[in-house]
């Protein structure tokens, strides 16, 4: 088995790269973390997968079941190389509660998250939130602009998702690049002034 | 039966992930982040040794790459390739670089090249 990829120059990290700093994109099911990873990354997107153990009684079609079982949770990740001695990767974190274990792991050493969030969907993004914010981790939410879909005023965004008024809002398109940065700028001066 | 300098062939693909490590889980105070940055040392591993691990020492041969990448060329979960990491480190296979400290803990100077970067990218 060949284990090396077929392209070194485009797999390896440039050799005077000295910092590697991480930030989570995070959000519930199918809001499109996977998306804005491959828009973003310089590399095709890789996916880790972490095992964990939970109680049985959380997953639904093994209602019943006794004890423990194992469960396997993915993460796709992406990677920008943004100067000759600094490399930032985007992790996509599923936002599930019985995640728990995966987030301990995720969250250390992160600078941020960038929490996606459909507007049809806000409920869905409760529990994404909740973890963020039990983690101490900064924010911005990012809301995914799909064709067709309804503008939803901010203040009613901020207020349905209960928001502090300096977290920052930002509309984005995870298919776009441009639009894709610029929710990750967003994120980035968001931190800065926090780190003031 | 083995004679001695004679390979056992490669585990099979189906080999349950944890055999890989002789059972063993995170050592406790684990030095590998998800991001900490990984390249193969100039020492050269003996031929018998752990076929994983020799495929591992040949990925990170090329240059320096994350734990998180590591584990996904391999296609093995984030816990197995930090204990394989680990036992490599403490054989004198590998050289690291530790990622960024946590955000509370962050140069203000990191966050500045982070968004220099991305503007400069894509602004």
């Amino acid at each position: 088995m060949v284990s090396r990829p077929a392209s070194d120059e485009d797999v390896y990290l440039r050799n005077n790269v000295q910092i590697a700093a991480k930030i989570l994109v995070v959000g519930h099911f199918a809001v499109g973390k996977t998306t804005f990873i491959g828009t973003m990354s310089e590399i095709p997107p890789l996916r880790t997968e972490e095992t964990m153990t939970q109680a049985a009684a959380h997953i639904d079609d093994l209602r019943g079941v006794q004890g423990k079982t194992t469960t396997t949770v993915a993460m796709d990740f992406g990677r920008l190389t943004l100067s000759d001695r600094l490399v930032l990767y985007l992790f996509g974190t599923p936002g599930q509660q019985r995640f728990v274990q995966v987030w301990e792991d995720m969250t250390r050493g992160a600078l941020g998250a960038l929490v996606l969030v459909d507007p049809e969907r806000l409920k869905e993004s409760f529990d994404v939130i909740d973890l963020v914010e039990q983690y101490g981790l900064p924010y911005a939410i990012s809301v995914n602009h799909f064709d067709g879909t309804p503008a939803r005023s901010d203040d009613e965004l901020r207020e349905a998702l209960d928001l502090l008024p300096e977290t920052p809002v930002v509309t984005c398109d995870a298919r776009d690049e441009k639009s894709s940065a610029n929710a990750l700028i967003t994120l980035v001066r968001y931190l800065q002034d926090r780190a003031r | 039966m083995i004679t001695p300098g004679e390979q056992e062939p490669e585990a099979a693909p189906l080999v349950r992930p944890y055999v890989i490590t002789n059972g063993r889980g995170l050592p406790e105070n684990d030095q590998f982040n998800l991001i900490t940055l990984v390249t193969a040392s100039e020492r050269r591993p003996p031929s018998h040794y752990d076929p994983e691990k020799l495929r591992l020492l040949d990925l990170c041969g090329g240059g320096y790459l994350s734990v998180a990448e590591i584990a996904g060329h391999l296609g093995l979960p984030i816990g197995i390739v930090k204990v394989l990491l680990s036992d490599l480190s403490s054989d004198g296979y590998l050289v690291t670089r530790a990622p960024a400290p946590p955000a509370q803990l962050v140069d203000v100077s990191v966050l500045q090249e982070v968004l220099d970067g991305l503007q400069a990218r894509f602004g």
